[in-house]
C-alpha cells in the first residue's frame, strides 16, 4: 500500500517533468550566459525603462520558451520589478495576421477600448489607438511592456511586416518603454526582415545551441531521472536516486544514451525516451533497469514504414519486392501496376514453388491496399479518365528497409526471400 | 407602453409621451417609474433629477443628472444624462491640482466632453441629491441619508478644475428644489409639478440667451447674409446655455442643420487654414476680445436639449432627429441618407475643434462599408481646402462661433496634459498618429457599444482614452558611467543636434523656408537607406521652423506626418490629413511631411490615386502645401510611379548617403560627450565596421550599447572600467557573425553526417539538389566508415526535418517522404568549413 503510493508519486513527478519541458519549475542546462543576458535585458527594461529588442534563436527543443519562462519567473520575484511590467504574449500560429494580433495586444493590455474581453472596431482604429497609447507614454512614467512573439518567423510573413515595424519603431523611439522578444527556430530570420524593419531591430540575438557534450548529457540524464529532495518517502527516494546513479555508470545505458545523443541533442527526445522507460516501472518492477532503457530506445528508433511492412500479407510483400526490382532495373523511374504485375507473373511462373497464382483483380486489390498504406504514392492525382493499371507510381520504401523488414517477417516463404535478395536468381 | 423586466425591477414610463416623432420612432417622456417587485415600492424619477447610474464598479455607481428620457424605435428606453464625476474617476496625478481635501461625498460637475451621455434607462439605480456649494463653503453636516447626498463645488473638464459658473450653480440649485417638491408631493400631484422646472429653465435660457446674442450678431453680420432666424436662435441658445448639454446631443444638433451645404462650409474652413483672406481672420481676432464674456458663460458646454424641445416644436423635431442619426444606419433607407450623413459627419469634424480636443464621442470618419465613397469624399474635401476654390461667403454662424470657442478654450489651457490634442494659436501641431477622435470617432464600435447595455451588461459611460498604465515604482536613474552611456546611446535618446547632417539639414530647411516665405507649394523627395537620419533630419527641420514661426520670423504653418507603415490602408492618409487640418487657427501654411516609408506597398494603390492626389495638390494654384516625401529607394519615382505621379513629384530630390566611419564616430562621440565610457579606438573600430557594412547609425549605436553591457558583465569582478576594444569586438562578433557555422558545429553527430552526405551526393550528382533517398545511402555509407550504427529511415527523416526547421536546409513538403528534395541554404564551402574544424 505504502509502496503503491510511492509509485504513484514517482510516476506523477517524473511524467510532469517530461511532459512540461517549458514550465519554469525544471532546471536549465547549459544556457547560463544566455539566461544572464536575457534577465539583464528585461531587468533594465523594467527598472530603467530602457527599450530593447532581441531574438532568441535555437533549434526546436533547445529550450527557448523554457529560458524565457525562467527569466520571467525570476524577474517577477525581484522587488523592483513586481507588478511593474505588462506582458503581451503572441504566438505566430494563433495571431495569423496583424489585425488579429492587434486585437490581441489591445486585449492583453486591457486598454480602455476593451469591452469585457472583446475589442471592437476596425483594423485602422485599433492600430491608431494602440500607437497613440504607446506614443503618449514616456520612459520614466509609463509601465514598460514586454512583447513576446512566439514563432516569430510567422510574423515576418504578415503583410508589409507592419506589426513588427511598429513594435521595433516604438522600441527605438522615446515612447512607452517596450521590449520585444522574438522566439524562433529559423537561423535565417534576419534575412527575412525587410530592410527598414531590420534597421530598427537592435540585432541582439541570443542563440541556444544545445552546446553540451556527452558528459553533461549524462548529468542531465541523472538530473532528470532523480527524485527531488522533498519526496515524501525519503528512504525510497534515496534508493531510487542511488539506482539512477548506478544506471548512469552502466555501460549499456551509456550506449543507449550515446546513440540518442548522436541522433539528436535536444532534451525533448531524451524526455521521450525516459518517459517510455519510466512507464515500465511498477510495484512489481520497482527500479529502472538498463533493459528498460534499451527497450525504450528500440521503440524510440523503430522505423515506421518498415513496421507497416511486418503486417502485410505475402502477396503484398511479393508486390513490394517486384517494385523494388523495378526500381533497381529502371533506376528509380516511376512504374505502374501493369509493370508490377508482369514482374510478379514472371516470379510466379519461373521460380515460385509455394505461391499460389492469384487472379489479377486480387492482385489489384492488394496493390490498392499498399496505395492506401502510402507505401506507394502516385505521381499525380488519380483522375477519373486514366486507367488505374497505368497510373504512374513511386515506391516510398528504400531497398534496405524492405530487406530488413523481410528478415523480421514471420514465416516468410524461402523462395520469396531468395527472390528478394536477387532479381536474377531465377535464371 | 413597454415594460421591461430586469431581475426584480420594472422600468416603465411615467406619464404620456411629451413628444414623439413617428418617422424616427422615438418618443420622449418626462419621467420613469421604477417598480421593485420584491418590495412593492415605486420610485418616480423625473427629468432634472439626480440619479445614480450603474457602472463598472458596483459600490461606486456613477452620479448624473437626468436630462432627457426617450424610447427609440426598438422600444429600448434611453436616458440622456449630465455626468458628475467622483474623485476616484479623476486620474491620480491630476487630483493634486485640487490642493484640498475632498470628502467622499463631493463630486465634480463633469465637463469632459468625451463621455457618452446616452445610457440605457435600465442602468438607473435611484435618485439622489446633489447640492451645489461655493468653493469656500464647508460641507454641511448631514448625518442622515449620507449615501444619497452629494455636493458639487467645482467642475472638471478633463484637464483642470474650475469653480462652477453662477449659471450652472443656479441651475443645479433649481433642480434640487424641484426635486424636493416632487419627493414631498404625493403621486397624484406630480404631473402638475413637472412643468414648473422646465418652464423655469426655459425662461432662464431665454434670459441668458439675450446676452451673447449681441456679440454673435456682430460676428454673423460680418459673414453671411443667408441665415435663417432659426439658426440664429439655435445658435444663440447654444452660446447661452452651457451646463446641461452633452457632446452627443450637440453633435446631433449640428447634424440636422439643413440650410448649410457641406462644400461651402469647408470652403470657409479653408480660408482659415490655407488662405490669407483677411475676412476669415477678422472674426477670429474679434472673438479673442470677447473671450472674457464667454467664459463667464462657461462656454464649454452646449445648450440643454430640454429647453429646446419644450420651447419650440421645431426644435423638438430636430432633437428627435438626433436620435435618428443613430437609427438611420440600421433602417432601410440608409442608402439615401448615407451620403448626406457622411457629409454631416465631416461637417462635424470641422466643428470638432470646439470640443477642445476630446472629440471622442464624435462620429464616423470611415465606416468599412462606405469606405470608398468616404475616401472619395475625404480626398475631395482636402482638395477643396487646399485649392480654395470656394471662397464664397457662405459662412455659417455656428461654425464661426464654434471655432471661436475652441480657440479661446485652447488659449486658456495652454500647458496642460499632453493627452488632449491642444493647439496654441500660433504654434503648429504635430500629429503623427490620429488623435483620440479617430478611434472613438468611427461608428462601428460606437454602435456595438450601444447595444451592449441593452443586453444587460454594465457599460462604461466613458469613452476610451488611449493610455498605457503608469508604472508603480519609479524608474531608477543610471547609477554608473556605463549606464549613463547606455542611456545616451539608445537610439531613442534625442541628441541636442544632429551631427554630420548639417548640409542636408540646411538644404531641406532652405527649401521649406523659401516655400513658406513665397507662399507656394512644392514637393521634395528624400531618399536614403535605413538609418541614415532622414526622418530625424526632417523632424529637426520642422522643429526649427516651428520655432521660427513662433518667433514670427516665418508665417505659421501646420505639420502633418504620415507614415505609410503606420497606416493600414493608403486611403487612411486622407483621414490623417483631415484630422490635423480640422484643428485650425491662424495658420495658413500646411506642411505635409510625408514619410512615404512604404509607398511601394502602402501608399501604392492600383491607380496610385493617393499618391497622385498628394502630389497634385501642391501644384494647384494658391495652394500652400509643401510635401517632404521620404523613401528608401533612390529611383522610386522612376521605377514604380506612373508618369503622371512622377512628374508631379518634381525634380527636387535629395539623397542621404550612408554615414562614413568618421561621421559615425562623430555621432557616437557627440552622444557620449562628457561621459568617459569608451576608449577612442573602440569607437573608431565600431564606426569602421558599421560603415563598411551598411552605414546605419542605428546599428552603430546598438553595437556600442551592447558593448557597454558586455563590459558590465566582465566588470563585476574588477573595478569599474571603460569599454575597450575587446568588448567592442565581442559585440560586433555577436551581431554580425553568421549563425549557420555555429549552428552546424553544435548539431548532433548524425546531423553533421547528414550534411556531409548531402555534400557527397552533390559532388556525385553535380547538381545542388538531392532527394532524401540518395542522401540516405551516402549517410549509411558514411556511418559504416565511422563505425556507427546506421540510422533508420525514420530517424533520417527526423534529422532532415530538424535541419529544415532551422533553415540550414531547404526541404519540400514532407509528404513525399523519401523523394523529398533537399537543398542547402548556405554555401557548400560554409558547411565544409564548419565541419572541418571539428
Amino acid at each position: 500500500m505504502h509502496l503503491a503510493r510511492n509509485y504513484f508519486w514517482v510516476q506523477k513527478i517524473l511524467r510532469e517533468r517530461f511532459c512540461h519541458h517549458f514550465c519554469a519549475a525544471g532546471k536549465l542546462f547549459g544556457m547560463e550566459q544566455q539566461y544572464r543576458h536575457l534577465l539583464e535585458l528585461l531587468r533594465r527594461t523594467t527598472v530603467h525603462g530602457e527599450s530593447n529588442s532581441a531574438l532568441v534563436i535555437g533549434p526546436r527543443g533547445s529550450g527557448k520558451t523554457a529560458l524565457l519562462n525562467h527569466v520571467l519567473k525570476d524577474l517577477r520575484e525581484m522587488t523592483q520589478v513586481r507588478e511593474n511590467l505588462l506582458e503581451v504574449h503572441l504566438n505566430g500560429l494563433l495571431q495569423t495576421n496583424d489585425k488579429v494580433a492587434l486585437k490581441e495586444i489591445t486585449r492583453q493590455l486591457q486598454l480602455e477600448n476593451v469591452v469585457g474581453d472583446k475589442v471592437f472596431g476596425s483594423f485602422a482604429e485599433n492600430l491608431a489607438f494602440l500607437l497613440e497609447a504607446l506614443r503618449k507614454g514616456n520612459r520614466t512614467s509609463s509601465c514598460p511592456i514586454l512583447f513576446v512573439l512566439d514563432e516569430f518567423d510567422l510574423f515576418v510573413h504578415h503583410k508589409n511586416q507592419s506589426l513588427l515595424y511598429n513594435l521595433f519603431d516604438i522600441s527605438q523611439s522615446a515612447q512607452t518603454p517596450v521590449t520585444v522578444i522574438g522566439l524562433t527556430c529559423r537561423q535565417d530570420i534576419l534575412e527575412l526582415l525587410e530592410k527598414r524593419v531590420k534597421s530598427r531591430f537592435s540585432h541582439r540575438q541570443i542563440y541556444l545551441m544545445n552546446s553540451f557534450d556527452f558528459k553533461q548529457y549524462i548529468k542531465i540524464f541523472k538530473n532528470q531521472l532523480s527524485l527531488p529532495a522533498e519526496f515524501p518517502d525519503e528512504p525510497f527516494a534515496q534508493k531510487w536516486n542511488n539506482n539512477v546513479q548506478h544506471l548512469s555508470e552502466d555501460k549499456a545505458v551509456q550506449d543507449v544514451l550515446q546513440k540518442l545523443f548522436h541522433h539528436s541533442k535536444d532534451l525533448r527526445s531524451l524526455h521521450l525516451l525516459l518517459m517510455l522507460a519510466v512507464s515500465a516501472v511498477t510495484v512489481h518492477h520497482p527500479l529502472l533497469t538498463a533493459a528498460d532503457l534499451q527497450e525504450a530506445s528500440r521503440q524510440h528508433s523503430t522505423d515506421s514504414k518498415a513496421n507497416i511492412v511486418h503486417g502485410l500479407s505475402v502477396l503484398e510483400i511479393c508486390l513490394i519486392i517486384a517494385m523494388k526490382h523495378l526500381n533497381e532495373v529502371y533506376d528509380g523511374e516511376p512504374f505502374n501496376f501493369q509493370m508490377v504485375y508482369n514482374e510478379f507473373q514472371k516470379f510466379i511462373q519461373r521460380k515460385a514453388h509455394s505461391m499460389y497464382n492469384f487472379e489479377k483483380p486480387v492482385v489489384m486489390k492488394a496493390f490498392e491496399h499498399l496505395l492506401q498504406l502510402e507505401l506507394v504514392q502516385p505521381l499525380e492525382r488519380p483522375s477519373a479518365r486514366a486507367q488505374r493499371e497505368f497510373l504512374l507510381l513511386k515506391l516510398l520504401l528504400d531497398s534496405s528497409q524492405i530487406m530488413e523488414a523481410l528478415q523480421l517477417y514471420p514465416n516468410c516463404p524461402t523462395d520469396v526471400k531468395q527472390w528478394a535478395a536477387s532479381s536474377l536468381s531465377w535464371l | 407602453m413597454n415594460t421591461r423586466q430586469q431581475s426584480k425591477l420594472i422600468y416603465s414610463w411615467y406619464g404620456k409621451p411629451l413628444g414623439s416623432d413617428r418617422k424616427l420612432r422615438t418618443s420622449h417622456y418626462k419621467g420613469i417609474l421604477i417598480t421593485s417587485e420584491s418590495s412593492k415600492t415605486e420610485t418616480c424619477i423625473q427629468l432634472g433629477d439626480f440619479i445614480l447610474v450603474e457602472g463598472v464598479n458596483a459600490d461606486q455607481p456613477y452620479v448624473a443628472q437626468l436630462v432627457d428620457l426617450y424610447e427609440d424605435g426598438a422600444q429600448h428606453k434611453h436616458a440622456v444624462v449630465q455626468w458628475f464625476c467622483r474623485l476616484e474617476e479623476i486620474p491620480q496625478n491630476q487630483r493634486k491640482m485640487l490642493k484640498r481635501d475632498i470628502s467622499a461625498q463631493e463630486v465634480f460637475f463633469d465637463q469632459v466632453l468625451g463621455y457618452d451621455t446616452d445610457i440605457a434607462a435600465e442602468t438607473i439605480i435611484k435618485s439622489i441629491m446633489v447640492i451645489p456649494l461655493h468653493l469656500g463653503e464647508e460641507l454641511p453636516v448631514i448625518t442622515l441619508n449620507k449615501e444619497q447626498t452629494f455636493y458639487v463645488k467645482q467642475s472638471w473638464d478633463g484637464k483642470c478644475f474650475k469653480v462652477l459658473s453662477p449659471d450652472t450653480f443656479s441651475k443645479l440649485k433649481e433642480a434640487n428644489k424641484t426635486r424636493g417638491v416632487i419627493t414631498n408631493s404625493s403621486k397624484a400631484s406630480i404631473p402638475s409639478d413637472i412643468f414648473t422646472p422646465v418652464k423655469k429653465k426655459t425662461e432662464s435660457v431665454v434670459r441668458s440667451a439675450t446676452k451673447p446674442k449681441k456679440i454673435d450678431m456682430e460676428i454673423e453680420s460680418k459673414h453671411s447674409s443667408s441665415k435663417s432666424s432659426l439658426s440664429k436662435e439655435r445658435h444663440s441658445q447654444r452660446m447661452a446655455n452651457n451646463d446641461i448639454k452633452t457632446p452627443t446631443a450637440r453633435k446631433k444638433l449640428e447634424l440636422n442643420s439643413p440650410t448649410r451645404s457641406k462644400g461651402r462650409l469647408l470652403g470657409y474652413e479653408v480660408l482659415g487654414l490655407l488662405d490669407d483672406d483677411c475676412d476669415a481672420t477678422a472674426p477670429l481676432e474679434q472673438s479673442a476680445t470677447k473671450r472674457k464674456v464667454k467664459f463667464t458663460n462657461d462656454i464649454l458646454g452646449s445648450p440643454p436639449k430640454i429647453p429646446c424641445s419644450d420651447d419650440k416644436s421645431k426644435s423638438t423635431t430636430q432633437s428627435a432627429e438626433h436620435h435618428q442619426s443613430d437609427i438611420m444606419r440600421l433602417s432601410p433607407y440608409t442608402k439615401v441618407n448615407d451620403f448626406s450623413d457622411e457629409d454631416k459627419n465631416l461637417q462635424e469634424k470641422d466643428d470638432v475643434p470646439s470640443l477642445g480636443g476630446y472629440q471622442s464621442s464624435q462620429s464616423p470618419v470611415v465606416t468599412p462599408r462606405s469606405r470608398r465613397r468616404c475616401v472619395q469624399k475625404t480626398s475631395a474635401l482636402i482638395a477643396e481646402q487646399i485649392s480654395m476654390l470656394d471662397q464664397e461667403d457662405f459662412l455659417s454662424d455656428s461654425d464661426s462661433s464654434y471655432s471661436l470657442s475652441s480657440e479661446e478654450k485652447e488659449d486658456d489651457d495652454d500647458d496642460d496634459v499632453p493627452c488632449t490634442p491642444e493647439k496654441k494659436t500660433k504654434s503648429n501641431r504635430i500629429l503623427s498618429t490620429p488623435k483620440s477622435s479617430r478611434k472613438s470617432a468611427v461608428h462601428t464600435p460606437a454602435k456595438t457599444l450601444r447595444k451592449t447595455p441593452l443586453k444587460g451588461t454594465p457599460r462604461t459611460p466613458r469613452n476610451a482614452t488611449p493610455e498605457i498604465p503608469r508604472r508603480i515604482q519609479a524608474t531608477q536613474e543610471p547609477a554608473s558611467v556605463l549606464e549613463e552611456a547606455r542611456l545616451r546611446l539608445h537610439v531613442s535618446a534625442i541628441p541636442e543636434s544632429l551631427p554630420c547632417r548639417e548640409e542636408e539639414f540646411q538644404d531641406i530647411y532652405n527649401f521649406v523656408e523659401s516655400k513658406l516665405i513665397d507662399g507656394t507649394g512644392g514637393c521634395m523627395y528624400i531618399s536614403g537607406v535605413p538609418g541614415t537620419g532622414k526622418t530625424a533630419t526632417v523632424h529637426e527641420v520642422i522643429r526649427c521652423l516651428q520655432q521660427a514661426a513662433e518667433n514670427d520670423e516665418l508665417p505659421p504653418f501646420q505639420f502633418v506626418e504620415i507614415n505609410g507603415m503606420k497606416l493600414t490602408d493608403p486611403h487612411q492618409a486622407y483621414v490623417q490629413i483631415l484630422e490635423v487640418l480640422k484643428i485650425r487657427g491662424h495658420s495658413f501654411f500646411s506642411l505635409i511631411f510625408l514619410s512615404l516609408s512604404l509607398q511601394l506597398d502602402l501608399l501604392w494603390t492600383q491607380k496610385q490615386n493617393v499618391m497622385y492626389n498628394l502630389f497634385d495638390w501642391p501644384t494647384q494654384r494658391h495652394s500652400k502645401l509643401i510635401i517632404l516625401a521620404i523613401a528608401n529607394t533612390m529611383d522610386l519615382p522612376e521605377r514604380i510611379m506612373m508618369n503622371r505621379v512622377a512628374s508631379r513629384l518634381g525634380l527636387t530630390r535629395m539623397s542621404f548617403q550612408p554615414y562614413t566611419y568618421k561621421q559615425l564616430q562623430q555621432i557616437v562621440s557627440s552622444r557620449l560627450k562628457g561621459v568617459k565610457a569608451f576608449e577612442e579606438d573602440a569607437v573608431q573600430l565600431v564606426s569602421r565596421k558599421v560603415a563598411a557594412l551598411s552605414g546605419d547609425a542605428r546599428r552603430c549605436l546598438d553595437i556600442c550599447r551592447r558593448a557597454t553591457e558586455i563590459c558590465e558583465f566582465a566588470r563585476q569582478k574588477r573595478a569599474p572600467e571603460m569599454v575597450r576594444m575587446a568588448h567592442v569586438t565581442e559585440a560586433i562578433d555577436e551581431m554580425f557573425s553568421s549563425p549557420y557555422v555555429n549552428a552546424i558545429r553544435n548539431a548532433s553527430l548524425h546531423e553533421q553526417i547528414f550534411l556531409k552526405a548531402i555534400l557527397a551526393e552533390f559532388r556525385r550528382a553535380g547538381v545542388e539538389e538531392a532527394t532524401v533517398q540518395q542522401i540516405y545511402h551516402h549517410h549509411v555509407a558514411l556511418c559504416r566508415m565511422e563505425g556507427l550504427q546506421s540510422p533508420t529511415v525514420s530517424e533520417t527523416m527526423a534529422i532532415c526535418s530538424r535541419l529544415g526547421a532551422c533553415r540550414l536546409l531547404l526541404v519540400e513538403a514532407s509528404s513525399k517522404y523519401l523523394h523529398m528534395r533537399v537543398r542547402l541554404n548556405l554555401s557548400q564551402d560554409d558547411v565544409m568549413y564548419a565541419l572541418r574544424e571539428e
